[in-house]
Order: structure tokens, then sequence, then C-alpha cells
């Protein structure tokens, strides 16, 4: 079944627009993440153009961490207060990221730059992920390992403007989690993704926040942002095509449910070695063609700006 | 309110244009009756084609006829408009957009039929002159470069062009009922640029245009893509609005409908 996107202008095939939702929809599901990082790429494969990819994925984004925040909410698991802090440093990120956007449209290096920092974010988050959960495997066979420091002191800590968040039981500067929801925002516009597989790492081991807390939090702030970006893509970029939003959010939607029940029979340390392996997977294969000679070395655009 | 009334006055556009074309045609012919013998009449089987939400591409079919022997070629060209031709080049181990060249003339669409091979009856300035076939086409750079590197980018771009089924890889056939009855067909992929496409169509006796027709062929978005497309052209914060309350209500949806799952 063929359906037209009216702002990518092809026709693409509604079934595996929908299975593709579907399947990334199960994976962030099963291991919590936004699956942004995966759909992106995937739609630029499938011949949408990278900057239309990732308007329309900022859009379906918005919806998904909707649905997700609900269920955190409902437990309590959201830090409004920091949330906000965060969102604030995010608005200032997103709005720098469209701009940083339309300038490398400009100049016609769009595409690299979006390989570039998907290769280079997924690529250190990935192998870090990897590191970690197998560390923690291993750990887990051997029991006597020592218990850390509650708090470690490094110089972030020391930064003025310091504030306090009574649900996290924090007393950090308020430059901290805002400079974090900057770099969110950053992403959420230049790659079309929600940031959570950078924002949870980073709250959990810059800010020492409970780890309970933290992806209501970040989903929580991803709504904002998101929302921005779409927003602010589609007054200057005219890139956001809501008929292929729509399409991806009811396989999204579908998927993560049964990703949710699939993820709930794994374990935590072997859920995120399997994402970390999907990660670095990603990561590879586009750092594979940055450096591979395309078959044909010249493109063509026709879009002006 | 107003976006009925764009649809209205989009509809009157093309009533206007094709009514135009019909007009043009009609006039042409009793003009040609009284003075001179028309000598080549030809029409589309549609001057609409309308990308739908369901559009996979379409096929138009262009027939006429002649006063006589002779043979005919059929050239499709869309709306032309700038396009930047760019060449990659390894820089640190990656590839990256290096060079760039901009042609301001590009046909956005590019189809040539003929009824046999275009060498066997018309020279080469006469192509040259009526831009037939894609060696012919002028496509107006703007940079000025050594003509074989030019040469590269030009053939960079035709080749694009192809690959998206947007330029003709080989001629197109017109195949001749009789001596004067002729037709072809035309096919739009689903990825046709929209706006006002030219389809002329050329009668060539002992090498030399003879007699030639223009008729316009509009490509328009209508319907509920044609809607989402004008929304998020004219009005881009309204459209940016719409889609994250779209989204907002769409999450909302969800989540309540899976609660208990």
């Amino acid at each position: 079944m063929q359906v037209y996107l009216p702002i990518a202008e092809m026709s693409v095939n509604a079934l595996l627009v929908l299975g593709m939702g579907g399947l990334v929809g199960f994976l962030s599901g099963m291991f919590g993440v936004g699956g942004g990082f995966l759909m992106t790429p995937l739609l630029i494969f499938i011949g949408v153009p990278p900057a239309v990819a990732v308007g329309t994925q900022a859009n379906q984004l918005v919806a998904a961490s909707v649905s997700g925040v609900l269920a955190h909410w409902r437990r309590g698991n959201v830090d409004v207060k920091l949330g906000i802090v965060m969102l604030l440093g995010g608005m200032v990120g997103t709005v720098v990221g469209v701009w940083i956007f339309a300038l490398l449209q400009r100049i016609g290096q769009i595409d690299v730059a979006i390989t570039l920092a998907y290769v280079f974010f997924l690529g250190t988050i990935g192998a870090m992920m990897l590191v970690e959960s197998s560390r923690a495997l291993i750990r887990r066979r051997a029991p006597t390992a020592k218990r850390g420091k509650l708090h470690r002191h490094i110089w972030l800590h020391g930064l003025p403007l310091k504030m306090r968040f009574q649900r996290s039981k924090l007393y950090i500067s308020a430059l901290l989690p805002a400079g974090i929801g900057a770099v969110g925002g950053m992403l959420v516009a230049i790659m079309g993704i929600g940031g959570g597989f950078l924002l949870v790492p980073a709250m959990i081991y810059l800010l020492n926040m409970p780890t309970g807390l933290v992806a209501g939090t970040s989903l929580f702030q991803i709504i904002f942002t998101t929302a921005m970006a779409t927003l602010l893509q589609a007054a200057t970029n005219q890139t956001v095509d809501a008929m292929l939003a729509l399409l991806l959010l009811v396989g999204g939607v579908v998927g993560a449910q049964f990703g949710t029940k699939a993820g709930g029979k794994l374990r935590g340390e072997q859920a995120r070695l399997l994402l970390a392996a999907l990660v670095v997977a990603v990561a590879l294969k586009l750092a594979v063609d940055l450096v591979v000679e395309p078959d044909d070395l010249f493109t063509i655009s026709t879009r002006i700006s | 309110m107003r976006r009925s009334r764009k649809a209205r006055s989009r509809k009157a556009l093309w009533a206007v244009r094709i009514g135009g074309g019909l007009a043009g045609l009609a006039g042409g012919v009793t003009l040609a009756a009284t003075v001179w013998a028309q000598q080549l009449v030809a029409d589309l089987s549609s001057h609409l084609i309308a990308i739908t939400t369901g559009f996979t591409g379409t096929e138009v079919v262009l027939f006429g006829t002649t006063d006589g022997a002779g043979d005919v070629a059929i050239v499709v060209t869309g709306p032309r408009g700038p396009v930047t031709v760019r060449r990659k080049e390894r820089i640190a181990g990656i590839w990256l957009n290096a060079r760039s060249v901009r042609f301001e003339q590009v046909p956005s669409f590019y189809m040539v039929a003929t009824n046999r091979p275009l060498d066997q009856f018309v020279t080469r300035p006469v192509l040259e002159r009526h831009q037939i076939g894609l060696p012919n086409l002028q496509l107006g750079p703007r940079e000025q470069l050594a003509p074989e590197q030019l040469a590269l980018f030009r053939s960079a771009l035709i080749r694009n062009k192809q690959r998206a089924g947007l330029y003709g890889i080989t001629l197109g056939q017109v195949s001749f009922l009789g001596e004067r009855l002729f037709r072809t067909n035309i096919f739009f992929p689903a990825n046709v640029p929209t706006g006002l496409y030219n389809v002329e169509a050329m009668l060539i006796r002992e090498g030399e245009v003879v007699s030639a027709q223009t008729t316009p062929l509009v490509v328009s978005k209508v319907g509920f893509s044609a809607e989402v497309f004008d929304f998020a052209r004219n009005q881009p914060v309204a459209y940016g609005v719409a889609a994250v309350i779209g989204a907002i209500a769409a999450g909302w949806l969800a989540g309540a409908a899976f609660r208990r799952v």
C-alpha cells in the first residue's frame, strides 16, 4: 500500500514504515530508550531526505515521550523542578541546534554532519555501555566487589548558582542540569533524536541523581525540547512531514507495548549489553559508509536553502 | 473558510490553465484551416496529473496527426529551476562534499520520444536549436569552469536525474498508425515534481522542423497531501504548532489506551 508523503515529496510503502515504527518501538520499549537513533538512519536508508527525517523524527518523539512520561508520572518518578531547569538549557540548545542545522544545509554538509554526529555519539556511548555492562555481568558472578562512595566530588560540583532539588535529594549548581539539557536540545535539532541515551548516563554519573527518577525526568524534558525542535524545524526549514510522523507513531506505539513486556523478562545487565551492541553496530555501519568510496561521487540538490 | 477559498482558487487556476491550453489549440486549428494547412495537431489524454495520497505514478497518452509523411519528435519538459551539483572528495579519510556547481535552468523533468533514432532524420544544429535530446539540453551553468570539468558536473547531474527516474535514459517510442496518425505514452513516476510542464510535438521533414505545437500539462498535488503541503508552506508556524498538538494528543491517547497493559 503506497502512501504519498507531502513534505518529503515521495511515495513510500505504508506497511514498511509502520513495520519500521513497530520494530523501533519494540526496541525502545524493551530498553527504555527513545529509539530515535535507530529511526533516523532507517528513514534515510529508505530514501527520505536526511533533513526531513530529522525534522519528522522530532515530531514523532513528542508523542513517544508524552506516552512514556504518563507511565512514569503515575509512579511519581518525575522531578519536575530539575526537569524545568534542564529544559531552560534545552531551549537554548535547540535554538542553537536548529540554527547550526540551517547553516550546514546552506553550505551542503548537512548529510555528512548528521552521520559524523551519529558515529561520534553512538560510538562513544555504545562503547562505554558495552564495557560497563560486561563488567556488571562479570561482577555479578564474583559478588565481592567493593561498594563505591556515595558521592564523588569533582570540579563540576564547585560551580556557582547552587540549587536544592528536594525530589532528587540533590544540592548542586543549576548550571549542571541546564548544561546537560542544552546538549540534549542540540542533539534533538541536529540528529533528530531525543538524546535519552546521552541524558540518562549524564544524569546518573554527573548529577548522581537517583536512578529511579532519571528516565521519567529526562523524558519530561524531552517532550519540550522535541516539541520546540518540531516547531523550529517546521518554521525555518519546513522539514516536518506530518503524514510520515503519523505512520511512525502508530507503529511505534504498538511496538513499544510488546517491547516493554519482552523487556520485563530480560535482566538489567543483559538488556544493557544488548542495547550497547546494537548502538555500536549502528555506529560502525555509519562509520563504514563515511569511509568507503561512494558509488557516485556527485550528488544533486534542488532546495535552495 | 480560508482554506476552502484557497482550494477553490486553485481549481479555478487549473481551469484557466487547461481552458487556456485548449482554447489556444482550438484557435490554432481554426486559424490553420482558414489560412494554411496545419501540418501537425497533437493533444494529451489528460492535461492534469493529480498527486493524491495514493499516487504511485501515472501514464499520459499523447496522440496526434500529421498532414503527410514525416518524422515526429516529442519533448516533455518540467518547470526549470536551479540545481546544485556537489562532488565528494576524500578529506582526512572521509568523503565530504567539496566542489559544487550551480546550474540555473535545469528542467525538473525531461523526456524525448521519437518514431526512429534521431540521427537518422535530423542534424545536430537542429537538435541543439530545439534542445532535443539530453546532450543538447541547455542547463545554464553559473560558474565559469574549464569545459572538461563542467562536462563532468553536467553529466553527473543528468546521471542523478536519470537514477531518480526524472530524465529519460533512452528515447521513448512514437508509433505511427498508418502514415498520419501517431501516439506515444509518457510515464510520470511517483516522485514527479509539481508545476507547469510543456509537451512539445515537432514534425520534422528533410532535417528541418516544419511544424511544432506546445501543449501545457499541470502536475499538482490535490486533496489531503495538497492541503498538508500548502499549510506547511504558507503558515509554517501554525503547521508546527498543529504538528506538536497532534503529537501530544496522540501520545496521550496511546498512553491512556495501553494503561492496563
